[in-house]
């Protein structure tokens, strides 16, 4: 109950940010929207005990019976870690934002969006039911792009978000038919209740569909190969907003998919393979590309790419567990979980405090390029450290947490190796191979953020402002971080307890004991092979920083022109120019051929379903009979509306309009509708009136001289929709299949207490057409008005293009 | 009386079709507002016609006419005048701006 | 636009009363005989219309000092409002009532909510005609 509240909270402080800052349009807005982070994470925190204890809480809200729709929030121990790590480090980077952001910037916007994200975020993650999900999903998708796309001014933050935009919701998309699928198949979009029944559909071909679009929508969002060619450009964002939402939070959400999805497609092969290898290769992939950035940030996005990756091939491998049932073999497969979720945890606190470093270079220095930084610990002590801690934990070493997620990577991978599991056999020992060259890489990188930065030669010159230290309020956020880098390290079996392991039971609700899979986290193992392979990753790593230079061209021998992003823009390209094509094919700005795709449609598809359907019955007898007056009158029209076209003046075509109006009057009078001659005549006047004012404006019009053909089709088009409406008319007539409705009506005395019941429809049973009715009527009254009145300046076009 | 209205309505719209088809302004207004004549009197026809006394309760009728179509014409009727008098004032608002009323020469921006 | 006619002056000051008349004649009549919020609404736009084409705007708007389009959204409003009302019945949106009272002067009457439905109907029509009118003749 509090928890589906909980989520609306941000949204709901979102929509009262404008009016606050334009109460406070300073810094200090800040810390009203720090405090919705705050109250959350402290919310979230008072649930450790009880989610520890292995408890879950499910509140539904019922909302749309009929699609199976409801807001169920569910509060376990995966979706407890994700959402502490939402409320938490949004609650420091908020921190951070309100020393980082200039005061000139549109600071209410940006904690709009922020609000608007983390709304979003709690949503996926708290979600039971898959529509819901999917909806903050896109969510998330969209605060992303207008985050990325913050100052919209510049021409690469546009192109970043649009391209995030474009990738993430074509798989978030993709994910929504999966989801569709899967409900197809099991007739629910509950998660929980989707894990309690699948069993029985593994079979069927559906299935498989559905996962591979579930996971097009996770590796989309999560940024992995091939997919993963919008972070980099995504850093075009604030910085805050790239610790927070691309490396810490956003980018996990396609992992919490894998993992809360694990116990329904868990047992597949393909599920195993996809993410396994997809996962270590973006883990190669990233780390490799990592080393040759030269702007920090553009680094620390591959950097995140690859450990993406990590987790991801670990929360794959763990996968197999709800494969195996209960054997020896679970055991490793549930460790793998474990490290994923520790890993997870471990890289939003070190990623996040080197972001924010990034982020301290860049608004104190005026530069992040790693050519231009040098020789900075002098001058920025606790930045320095801060970075130190926060590489140091990247690369894997001690004293430091991320040494221990990556010890338990290693030994995961390792396991691997002659593992009787989806015929893997002997190419088992690839994956070890992979992860232990992608590590040296890791190192490497971890290294140039430290030494290129901190040490080596000061060059003034090369910065855009002196060197001096950021203010304290910046270094708050960061040195949390760190300080949780090293306290996870020496006490890891805290959240191990309290947050890990009631995570693993969520992600496997379907095993029982997996608790006592799960061991303790211990610093030291002994000199076992993943130790031997970080001291192996140490020594190498070593070696390759400082030969960089001499190796380095690798990176520009190979053929990387030919990459995904020349791809991806050559693909947007062409899309744009055909579409752009089509369009212009037949959108050519003339009226009259809109007119005439319009007439020749109605007249070939519904023309032609009745030609070829023979549905011509015309039965005449049930006609009413005519008197005299009434031949003139029709007669009278109908030489009316035929002269209009060949009118010579304006004036005679309105005359001739009004004849048929008048006429229509007559004729309603005829028909025993007093109500309608009444307001044709009036309406014929008032519309008479009307043309004649306007023609005081307007030229006189001209005889037209259109060429022969033209006036042929014209001629051509008007006689045959003409004839098929007569057709279709005569044809309707003559086939009466149901009974008129209308006998209803006549109780209007008893139901709606008028005579009338013409009046009585528009006002009582039919109210909602009329209020409608009203509404248009009105609407358009704005409109001329508006037209009339507002006279925009002409040359105001192109505000916005650079 | 239905089939001869049918014919009267088939002549509308066939002039209504034309107009709209032509490159004056005020002639495609007018063509709509036929248009829409056309489209009331098949509602009108649909009901069928004659076949009962005025739809009011209280008068010396048995039956009545069908008196769904009337009030589906009477809405009609007056959102056809609301459409003819925007477009009206769109045209003329468009001569005021262009200085032109024939659409063929009113196309938009060629760069576009 | 410029006339000036004594005859057509005259005849309209009578005129514009009788049609004004008529147009509420036909607006509270609407239920049992023909008539109802749009024709009468129509009918009074139509008396107002006459009023401005034969005199001059500045006059008419001394005379009757409304602003047209607000009258419009009064009338949007009394329309939807007039359904709301409804709801806090715990009927469904729209619903109108009726019932017979007994009043002083005009005895059995038969009241019903619906006549504010229609006469929100009929200001938006009295409003958005006018205002259309007035627009395109000021606009010169």
């Amino acid at each position: 109950m509090f928890l589906s509240i909980a989520i609306f909270i941000p949204f709901l402080i979102a929509i009262f940010i404008p009016f606050i800052y334009k109460r406070v349009p300073n810094r200090n807005i800040g810390w009203f929207v720090l405090v919705v982070p705050v109250l959350l994470f402290l919310f979230l925190a008072s649930h450790i005990p009880t989610v520890a204890e292995g408890k879950t809480t499910i509140h539904t809200f019922r909302w749309i019976e009929s699609a199976g729709i409801h807001f169920t929030t569910y509060l376990d121990g995966l979706s407890l870690i994700f959402g502490l790590l939402i409320s938490g480090v949004g609650s420091l980077v908020i921190l951070y934002s309100i020393y980082y952001l200039s005061e000139r910037e549109a600071l209410g916007r940006f904690y709009v969006y922020l609000l608007l994200f983390m709304g979003a975020m709690l949503g996926v993650v708290f979600s039971d039911n898959m529509m819901v999900l999917y909806v903050f999903w896109e969510l998330t998708s969209i605060s992303s792009f207008l985050l990325i796309a913050f100052w919209y001014h510049r021409k690469k933050s546009r192109y970043g978000a649009q391209k995030s935009m474009l990738i993430t919701v074509t798989g978030g998309i993709g994910m929504l038919a999966g989801f569709v699928m899967l409900q197809s198949l099991t007739g629910t979009f509950s998660v929980r209740e989707t894990i309690q029944v699948i069993d029985q559909y593994t079979g069927e071909g559906l299935f498989i569909a559905a996962m591979s679009l579930v996971l097009l929508g996770a590796f989309t969002k999560s940024a992995q190969f091939p997919f993963h060619i919008w972070l980099p450009d995504a850093m075009e964002a604030p910085t805050p907003v790239s610790a927070y939402l691309h490396s810490a939070t956003m980018v996990k959400a396609g992992i919490y998919l894998v993992a809360r999805f694990t116990p329904i497609f868990g047992g597949e092969k393909i599920w195993f393979y996809a993410i396994c290898c997809v996962g270590i290769f973006t883990l190669f992939l990233g780390s490799f590309n990592a080393v040759r950035q030269t702007d920090l940030k553009a680094l620390l996005a591959y950097s995140t790419i690859s450990q993406l990756g990590l987790i991801m091939s670990l929360i794959g491998l763990g996968s197999a567990a709800t494969a195996q049932g209960m054997s020896t073999q679970s055991a490793i497969f549930v460790q793998a979980t474990f490290a994923a979720l520790f890993h997870l945890v471990n890289h939003s606190t070190f990623k996040g405090a080197l972001f924010m470093v990034v982020g301290i270079l860049d608004h104190e220095l005026g530069t992040r390029d790693v050519r231009r930084l040098g020789g900075l610990m002098a001058f920025m002590p606790v930045t320095f450290t801060i970075a130190l801690i926060g590489s140091f934990s990247m690369a894997g070493l001690p004293p430091f947490n991320g040494f221990l997620s990556k010890e338990m990577f290693f030994e995961a991978m390792l396991s691997l190796r002659g593992l009787d599991l989806f015929s893997l056999g002997a190419w088992g020992a690839i994956f070890p191979v992979i992860a232990w060259v992608a590590s040296i890489f890791t190192f490497v990188y971890s290294m140039i953020i430290v030494f290129q930065t901190f040490f080596g030669e000061h060059h003034p010159e090369r910065i855009e402002r002196p060197a001096h230290e950021a203010k304290p309020g910046m270094l708050i956020a960061p040195s949390v971080l760190a300080t949780f880098i090293i306290g996870i390290f020496f006490f890891p079996n805290l959240i191990g307890d309290y947050l890990l392991r009631p995570a693993v039971k969520g992600l496997y609700p379907t095993l029982s004991n997996v608790e006592s899979m799960i061991p303790a986290i211990t610093v030291w193992h002994g000199f076992n092979t993943a130790l031997w392979m970080t001291i192996g990753v140490i020594i190498l790593g070593v070696v390759l920083y400082w030969r960089l230079h001499s190796w380095k061209g690798i990176y520009t021998a190979a053929p990387m022109r030919l990459n995904l992003d020349t791809m991806y823009n050559g693909l947007l390209l062409k899309t744009e120019e055909g579409a752009s094509s089509i369009t212009r094919f037949y959108m050519t700005g003339y009226l009259r051929d809109y007119v005439v795709y319009i007439f020749t449609f109605f007249i070939l598809i519904v023309g032609g379903v009745f030609f070829t359907n023979g549905s011509f019955s015309i039965d005449l007898s049930n006609d009413a009979p005519i008197a005299a007056n009434e031949y003139i009158i029709i007669f009278v029209m109908m030489g009316a509306s035929i002269a209009i076209i060949f009118a010579k003046s304006r004036k005679t075509a309105i005359i001739l309009n009004g004849v048929l109006g008048y006429a229509i009057a007559i004729l309603f009078v005829v028909f025993r509708a007093p109500d309608l001659a009444l307001t044709q005549i009036v309406v014929e006047t008032v519309t008479t009136a009307l043309f004649l004012l306007c023609f005081y404006f307007l030229p006189e019009w001209k005889m037209e001289k259109l060429p022969k053909p033209t006036k042929l089709v014209n001629g051509l088009i008007a006689v045959s929709a003409g004839v098929i409406v007569t057709v279709i008319a005569l044809a309707a007539q003559g086939n009466k299949l149901f009974e008129s409705v209308s006998v209803y009506f006549e109780n209007a005395y008893d139901l709606a207490g008028g005579k009338n019941i013409v009046n009585t429809i528009l006002g009582d049973f039919r109210a909602f057409d009329t209020m409608l009715e009203v509404v248009v009527l009105f609407i358009a009254g704005i409109g001329v008005f508006t037209l009339i009145k507002l006279k925009a300046g002409k040359e105001e076009r192109d505000v916005e293009d650079q | 009386m239905e089939t001869l209205i049918t014919i009267l309505i088939g002549v509308l719209v066939t002039v209504a079709v034309y107009l709209l088809l032509s490159r004056s302004l005020i002639r495609v207004i007018l063509g709509s507002a036929i248009l829409s004549h056309a489209v009331h009197l098949l509602l009108m026809t649909m009901g069928g016609l004659k076949k009962g006394g005025v739809p009011l309760i209280g008068e010396d009728n048995s039956t009545f006419t069908d008196a769904l179509p009337q009030a589906l014409i009477l809405t009609a009727i007056v959102i056809s005048f609301a459409v003819t008098a925007f477009l009206l004032v769109l045209a003329y608002r468009t001569y005021k701006e262009t200085g032109q009323d024939n659409l063929d020469a009113l196309r938009g921006f060629e760069d576009e | 636009m410029k006339i000036n006619d004594v005859i057509l002056q005259t005849v309209t000051k009578i005129v514009v009363f009788i049609i004004l008349t008529f147009g509420v004649e036909l607006f509270l009549s609407g239920h049992n005989n023909p008539g109802g919020g749009f024709i009468g609404g129509l009918v009074l736009s139509s008396a107002f219309v006459l009023l401005y084409l034969v005199y001059d705007i500045e006059t008419v708007q001394k005379g009757i000092p409304f602003d047209f389009k607000k009258i419009a959204a009064i009338g949007v409003l009394l329309a939807v409002g007039s359904g709301t009302g409804s709801m806090l019945f715990g009927s469904e949106f729209l619903t109108h009532t009726f019932s017979e009272f007994t009043l002083p002067v005009f005895g059995a009457t038969e009241l019903g909510t619906v006549v504010l439905f229609e006469a929100g109907v009929a200001l938006t029509v009295v409003g958005v005609v006018v205002t259309i009118i007035l627009s395109i003749s000021e606009d010169v």
